[in-house]
């Protein structure tokens, strides 16, 4: 069974076994407006919890996306370089960045769930 | 309000629908009359043009005309009030532009003898001395092209202080959120690990997190002042020591020396190095409108490093250090440019500093803070400052006046637009949400200012007002151009011209006549 959790910085994980999928929330495709680029790991990339991991650049601004975890990178999304508006169309879904296989999964403990999350957005007042 | 009318030219009054140079091409129209080439035999060869190579053919008064229109889509300091954040966009004034045409500094050629060249190396070095004044530092360092590039500069002089050292293992550079962009870059580029250092909720650095982070991996801290919010750091003086303390360097972005000049000595701040837009502080054009250039003054500390070519003198003359390695450049970390600098902007700012004076130029820092804090007080009416209490040089609102009207920051600009003015830089800084940064400078007169202010209050007004998120969608209406899908442009941009496929044929057949 898989479980979701989210970082501060607005990463979602979804964490099947030892492998995760990584990407940004809904809040944050909506914050950041169009997305016109993104670039993604290559696989084998070491990512440590909170280190950059790829980037992402909307028509406002520039940013970092943050591993939210520790481990190596099993596979970037090969799709999302040449259609970056898939993170705005289904960010939680086919416009995940990457996966990865952790190497400390007891890190996720310090993660939001959902309903930490969506509190955590709510206070953000935006 | 009515939609512009369409004409049958597709030009709106005055405003002239301009093609591309290519798309005007009239097939065989010259300015230059010319004699027939005498006939020779072919010898390129397989290597003979298949086709015609594709210049437009124009007469002189079509390619005048052609210039002096896309020339009028430019939109200037000199057309108008520029209020874009973060770029000090003041008049250039023309005497500077007079002393950079006289000739002797107009034809000059790096090349050239030393000997022939003394005043102008006299001008450098009386520049130097002014900057080296003006911030109460011991060095200068001339040759970088532009802001960043001090920065560059900077950083390359605190590298090679750590490795003379024997410190040359410190591999972190610390830079807090309210730094210029270019900051964590110029440190990555130099080799560094970059951390970033929170703002605390006035909007300045978070001192405890910055010394949290202080330690014997650190090589220099990075500190725009005034920083990106507008606002002065004020624990400035409290920093330096503790970055001093660990062993490391300070270095103060001092692109927003406008702010500054006459009033803050930067060398009192413990700063080690700092660079200085001669093309913002010191009014020489830029933005498109000319090159930058970034002097770099340097603390005792960090002089001994100073890049070659450096301007030398003693009671015979000027002369130039071409060479790191020995003599005055012993420890120099060497060349990053090719020649001196940017000497044609050097003439421009050392007529301003002369002209001003250290009187004008006190008054203009101060005019600059004046102008910021008078469009703050003013908009503060209608529209939300991201931060208490008063600015320096620029100003920043937040979007939270336009909460829950679905009109955005890029929405305001662009309406902005129709009022006449450049919009102010939006979504900067990124740690104010929806950022609407001002910098009106300290050449606009109340007059412009109240006009400015006129306009942004009526569209905030108006957005407030509810159920406009459609009116300001549909913004601009008057521009040249209707609102630019930027998305799409980002995404898949058109960067290169091609001709029709019948204006390929036409030049297909051409070749083979």
């Amino acid at each position: 069974m898989s479980q979701l959790r989210f970082t501060k910085d607005h990463e979602w994980i979804r964490v099947d076994g030892v492998t995760a999928t990584v990407g940004i929330t809904t809040y944050a495709q909506g914050q950041l407006g169009d997305i016109v680029f993104v670039e993604v790991p290559a696989k084998g990339k070491a990512l440590k919890a909170g280190g950059e991991a790829a980037v992402v650049e909307s028509v406002k601004a520039a940013s970092e996306v943050y591993a939210p975890a520790s481990g190596e990178v099993t596979e970037g999304n090969a799709a999302l370089p040449n259609a970056p508006e898939t993170v705005n169309k289904d960010p939680q879904g086919a416009g995940w960045f990457f996966k990865m296989a952790l190497s400390n999964p007891a890190e996720l403990n310090g993660l939001m769930d959902q309903a930490a999350y969506d509190s955590y957005v709510a206070s953000l007042g935006a | 309000m009515n939609e512009p009318m369409i004409t049958t030219s597709g030009h709106r009054a005055l405003q002239i629908e301009q093609p591309l140079i290519f798309e005007l091409d009239t097939g065989g129209s010259t300015a230059v009359d010319l004699p027939d080439p005498p006939k020779v035999r072919m010898r390129l060869g397989n290597l003979r043009n298949d086709k015609a190579i594709g210049l437009p053919g124009l007469s002189e008064p079509e390619v005048v005309r052609h210039y002096t229109r896309l020339s009028q889509k430019n939109y200037s300091i000199d057309t108008g009030f520029y209020p874009l954040g973060s770029c000090t966009m003041k008049h250039n004034p023309r005497l500077n532009e007079k002393m950079a045409r006289l000739p002797g500094f107009a034809d000059i050629h790096p090349f050239q003898p030393q000997s022939t060249a003394q005043g102008a190396y006299e001008l450098m070095d009386t520049l130097a001395h002014w900057l080296k004044t003006l911030t109460g530092m011991p060095a200068v360092a001339m040759s970088p092209a532009a802001g960043a590039h001090g920065e560059l500069c900077g950083l390359m002089c605190i590298r090679s202080a750590h490795d003379a050292n024997g410190q040359g293992s410190r591999k972190l550079v610390l830079v807090p959120e309210s730094a210029h962009g270019t900051n964590p870059a110029t440190a990555a580029l130099c080799g560094y690990r970059v951390e970033s250092i929170p703002a605390n909720a006035a909007g300045r650095v978070d001192v405890a997190a910055l010394k949290a982070k202080l330690g014997p991996e650190v090589a220099a801290v990075m500190i725009t002042n005034p920083n990106t919010c507008g606002l002065f750091e004020t624990e400035c003086i409290e920093i330096a020591k503790a970055v001093h303390a660990a062993g490391a360097y300070f270095y103060m972005d001092g692109a927003n020396f406008n702010a500054l000049v006459g009033r803050v000595r930067i060398a009192d701040l413990g700063v080690d190095a700092m660079h200085i837009n001669l093309h913002k502080t010191f009014s020489t054009p830029h933005g498109g409108g000319g090159p930058g250039a970034g002097p770099t003054v340097l603390s005792a500390a960090l002089a001994a490093f100073v890049p070659v070519p450096f301007v030398v003198h003693d009671t015979k003359g000027y002369g130039v250090v071409e060479h790191a390695g020995h003599g005055a450049a012993k420890q120099s970390f060497g060349r990053m440019k090719g020649f001196q600098g940017q000497f044609g902007v050097f003439v421009r700012a050392l007529s301003y500093i002369l002209a001003m004076g250290v009187d004008g130029l006190k008054q203009a820092s101060g005019d600059a803070v004046l102008n910021a804090n008078y469009l703050r007080a003013k908009l503060s009416a209608e529209l939300t400052p991201a931060f208490d209490g008063i600015c320096m040089h620029e100003v920043v609102f937040d979007d939270g006046f336009l909460k829950n009207t679905g009109v955005s920051t890029l929405d305001v600009a662009k309406a902005l637009i129709d009022e006449g003015f450049h919009p102010m830089t939006m979504y900067f800084p990124l740690v104010v949400h929806g950022a609407l940064l001002m910098e009106p400078t300290e050449t606009e007169s109340k007059a412009t200012l109240d006009q400015f202010i006129a306009s942004m209050l009526a569209l905030a007004r108006r957005a407030k007002q509810g159920d406009q998120a459609e009116w300001f969608k549909a913004a601009p209406r008057l521009a040249p151009r209707r609102r630019l899908d930027e998305t799409q442009a980002a995404r898949k941009p058109v960067l290169r011209w091609k001709p029709s496929e019948a204006t390929q044929a036409a030049a297909a057949r051409q070749a083979a006549e």
